[in-house]
């Protein structure tokens, strides 16, 4: 299909293909990128596509269909459903008649694949505002035709009548099917992509705001589609990578001798402390790479402390940097004078982004191109990165999308896509690796861990009147998108960039009202830098859970101090200014927080229950909290049972009041709210990374533990609310809805136990052992 | 390396392998049957599970060798070209995410229904509970798992 494509972008105007097979609406796009990865690469090189050429975006087929080719990536949510939507609904198309290709770096314009819950709020502009020009474009092609001017004629379903004699009337199949528009558009880069044409009021749309099922499950649900990990090609072979046993271990020799008569052997591939094992068949290279003998030499200092001390680690240790406490008013002096003075000190582990499927990748070397097969969220950069490590021509290296297991961030960082593509070139075959379960938990990307230290004042009335906010995030060589010198491989191969990524710490998003604030936030490091299985790299909502824990736990104390019900001590501080931003997020932050008290039914009083109502084993609150992201705000409640025989912890009951502006697919958009949450829920119940002073000894899904169906809510209510002071505008924005939802959760269940039992859970993750000995502590 | 045959859909099938070797690279590698993935290599989180003589079973823990029964996968539930029940409660629902561990979960609930075709929601937890999904879709897959013991498919 990407000849085809190539080809067909290459001509102007002239019919040259038929596109017998993307013409069909039932064909999926991964479907598309299953059949363009059955057969070896073509030679040729692989251009980028133009963004300020329509035809780079949209296709128009001679059946009167058409195809929207956009340079994003669908990471389980549904965002390729929202696609067609919103470009069906600029065309004026009938949904069931498009299909989307997506995120293939020769087929498709870069818009830099997935991430930032950007897809809908930035990239889906452009593919708007193309879509609407395409439509103009025809229009004037029909105006032509009947010589009538535009405003004489009426459009609906790809057909364009003449108002005043319906009977003259063509498609848009008709017009321009398998021809190119020829059209330029403006812009200084793909975002800012525009045409002539205006995107339609909101009150225009009819297929954005409708719930199309997604075009993906079918196939996902009866085993046709083709995944990343499916592709097979002519003459390949399996590598599995042999890891550092030791983190920061340095290799001294390799005894090929111990693998080279096992079955299949093809070869040892290694360079600096990057090692892998090829074979002919998957189970041999499984093999190989076990029994490969490998002599390593421990680091002369330990990597990391052993996770039990990581927290006294990091609040010891020098900031790597950072610049002053941002500071409002005068905090210093609302301390001095405060009524009450709470402090509070929070910690969040390690966390893995741990995907359902290790990282895997098919690169193909023939022709002297490289075609990398990866479910990588980011395939632009993967293709940038991976000709910059191999040292080959941009235009030689093609990146095809494909699904798979999704991580939330972990292929922002492809290890398995730049191993394929190293050890296919060493070999001049093509290379499928897969990591294993064990490699995956330990090795993977991880959300960094984080300390707090909170301060609060609250005045003689329990109003709060200076918050003091501190944080330590051990995120120092935060990963870069797949860069060329800090994946994996080229760490170990001994690449280092210029200087280590600081990443960031951050402070808490919330509109409360607080006279007097000070945020503080250090980067601090482990002893290992480079060669880490603790490195650390964009992690769902990166660092913004860890943060609304504390933060959202902290205002609760505060609340819990004051005497005050959780939801007023909040509104209070809300609505204490009338101050409000252009995307008025303190107005729909009131109108979250309201929608979420009115569904869950919520009983104003302060925390914790009265102990009179804790009888038995069983003891249930609940508990709130408050967020935004970027421009979209979610109040979340949860209601708990804590046994308090066992500590274990089951959220019954779980409540979301979610603004994210303009809707395109409202249960899709439900269905990624309630993933969301339980996903924040895992963190917050089971997730924590492991390790001793010489490796992470969290493997595998006993020594790392997720959120199971036993412990899924009975009940999950989500609410959409649209909190905008006028909210019927016609130019109501689309905000992105793939992380905000996973925010505040940690908080609001452990809001929901110190309601349910009075005691105060300041570490993450609630396991039931620290939950149980928290209830003893405190005789509960 | 030996001849082995296995029944796998209704079909037999003689490959040349190592007798050892689990299962599952020989579904997918070799009988180019893409339901099943590999997911942990430890029997931990169920995305390889097929099922043999009724048994929801681990494919990538299970030494080739070892199977005896007939094996369905994910590709071998629908007949005629119409989809189990579950598939098509699955589309109702919209119940995947990214859909990598949805193998798993429906070939699960398949024997579970199968052997407790109106479990309740205890059974359908504890059924279900060793067969994980890291997108959290599990509110979803209990849902539909309810509708095909309700009989509420295509509603």
């Amino acid at each position: 299909m990407s000849i085809q494509r190539r080809d067909f972008l290459k001509q102007s105007g002239m019919l040259i293909v038929s596109f017998s097979a993307a013409g069909t609406a039932a064909l999926s796009a991964a479907g598309q990128a299953g059949q363009a990865a059955q057969a070896s690469q073509a030679a040729g090189l692989y251009p980028d596509l133009d963004f300020r050429k329509l035809d780079s975006w949209i296709v128009i087929h001679e059946n009167n269909t058409a195809t929207f080719y956009v340079g994003k990536t669908d990471c389980g949510q549904g965002t390729g459903t929202a696609f067609r939507q919103m470009m069906a609904d600029e065309l004026d198309i009938a949904y069931d008649k498009t299909t989307c290709v997506m995120g293939s770096t020769d087929v498709t314009v870069d818009q830099g694949g997935s991430g930032g819950s950007d897809a809908i709020q930035t990239d889906g502009l452009p593919m708007r505002r193309v879509a609407a020009e395409a439509r103009r474009v025809l229009l004037e092609m029909a105006s032509a035709r009947f010589n009538t001017p535009v405003d004489q004629l009426a459009v609906s379903a790809a057909v364009i009548t003449v108002k005043s004699n319906p009977a003259q009337r063509v498609t848009y199949g008709e017009l321009i099917g398998g021809k190119t528009f020829n059209v330029a558009l403006t812009g200084n880069n793909v975002d800012a992509a525009a045409g002539v044409a205006k995107m339609k009021a909101v009150q225009d749309l009819k297929i954005v705001g409708q719930s199309p099922q997604r075009y993906d499950i079918p196939a996902k649900v009866d085993g046709s589609l083709k995944w990343a990990v499916d592709v097979k090609l002519p003459g390949m072979v399996h590598a599995r990578n042999v890891k550092p046993p030791f983190a920061g271990a340095k290799l001294m020799s390799i005894d090929e001798s111990s693998v080279r008569s096992l079955p299949g052997f093809v070869k040892v591939v290694s360079k600096g402390n990057y090692v892998a094992v090829v074979c002919e068949r998957e189970e041999q290279a499984i093999n190989a790479a076990r029994q490969l003998k490998v002599n390593w030499e421990k680091p002369a200092t330990a990597p990391f402390p052993a996770s039990e001390e990581l927290f006294k680690f990091m609040r010891a240790a020098n900031p790597t940097g950072g610049g002053n406490p941002a500071l409002v008013g005068n905090p210093d002096a609302a301390f001095a004078s405060a009524a009450k003075v709470i402090e509070a000190e929070y910690d969040v582990p390690y966390q893995g982004h741990t995907a359902i499927g290790p990282a895997h990748a098919m690169a193909d070397p023939s022709n002297g191109q490289m075609t990398i097969y990866t479910n990588d969220m980011k395939s632009y950069g993967m293709r940038n990165g991976v000709a910059d490590f191999l040292g080959m021509p941009r235009d030689k290296v093609r990146v095809v999308w494909m699904e798979g297991p999704q991580a939330y961030g972990r292929t922002a960082a492809d290890d398995a896509g730049f191993e394929a593509a190293y050890i296919a070139k060493e070999i001049g075959r093509p290379v499928r690796v897969q990591w294993m379960r064990n490699e995956e938990t330990a090795w993977d990307t991880k959300g960094p861990a984080f300390t707090f230290k909170m301060r609060g004042a609250l005045d003689a009335s329990g109003n709060l009147a200076a918050f003091d906010y501190n944080a330590q995030a051990a995120d120092y060589n935060h990963l870069g998108y797949n860069e060329p010198n800090t994946v994996l491989i080229a760490q170990l191969m001994g690449s280092r960039p210029t200087r280590p990524a600081p990443g960031s710490a951050g402070g808490p998003n919330e509109m409360y009202a607080i006279a007097n604030r000070k945020t503080a936030s250090q980067v601090v490091s482990l002893p290992l830098i480079y060669e880490t299985p603790l490195r650390t790299g964009n992690l769902r909502d990166p660092n913004g859970p860890q943060i609304t824990f504390a933060s959202e736990s902290f205002i609760d104390e505060l609340a819990a101090a004051a005497n005050a019900d959780p939801v007023a001590f909040r509104m209070k501080l809300l609505t204490a200014s009338t101050a409000d931003d252009t995307g008025f997020k303190r107005a729909r932050s009131i109108a979250v927080v309201k929608a979420a008290v009115e569904k869950f039914g919520w009983d104003t009083r302060p925390s914790p229950q009265a102990k009179s109502r804790t009888t038995g084993n069983i003891l249930t609150g609940r508990g709130m909290a408050y967020t935004y992201r970027s421009q979209t705000v979610v109040a979340e409640i949860a209601e708990v049972e804590v046994n308090r025989q066992t500590g274990h912890v089951w959220v019954k009951r779980l409540v979301c009041a979610h603004d994210c502006g303009l809707v395109i697919n409202p249960e899709g958009l439900r269905r990624t709210i309630e993933n969301g949450m339980l996903h924040s829920l895992s963190r917050a119940l089971y997730e924590e990374v492991q390790f001793d002073t010489e490796k992470v000894t969290s493997v595998d899904w006993v020594t790392h533990p997720t959120l199971t169906h036993t412990d899924t809510p009975a009940q999950i209510d989500v609410v959409i609310v649209n909190g905008d002071p006028n909210p019927k505008r016609p130019d109501l924005p689309q905000y992105g809805a793939g992380e905000t939802m996973h925010k505040p959760l940690m908080a609001a269940v452990a809001n929901a136990i110190f309601d349910a039992t009075g005691v105060r859970l300041r570490r993450v993750p609630f396991r039931d052992a620290r939950v149980l000995a928290a209830l003893k502590t405190a005789g509960v | 390396m030996s001849n082995v045959t296995l029944k796998v859909n209704g079909r037999n099938h003689t490959v040349n392998i190592e007798p050892s070797t689990p299962l599952l690279y020989i579904l997918r590698n070799d009988l180019d049957l893409q339901g099943p993935r590999f997911g942990c290599g430890l029997g931990q989180c169920g995305a390889c599970t097929v099922i043999i003589d009724g048994v929801a079973t681990r494919s990538c823990v299970t030494p080739t060798s070892n199977v005896k029964g007939e094996i369905t996968t994910l590709e071998g539930i629908s007949k005629d070209g119409k989809l189990h029940p579950l598939q098509q409660a699955w589309i109702d629902e919209q119940v995947p995410a990214c859909g990598f561990c949805q193998n798993g979960q429906i070939m699960t609930a398949k024997a579970l229904l199968d052997k407790n075709p109106k479990p309740t929601d205890a059974q359908i937890r504890d059924g279900m509970a060793r067969t994980l999904c890291r997108c959290m879709t599990y509110y979803r897959i209990q849902a539909a798992i309810k509708r095909v013991a309700t009989g509420k498919v295509g509603a």
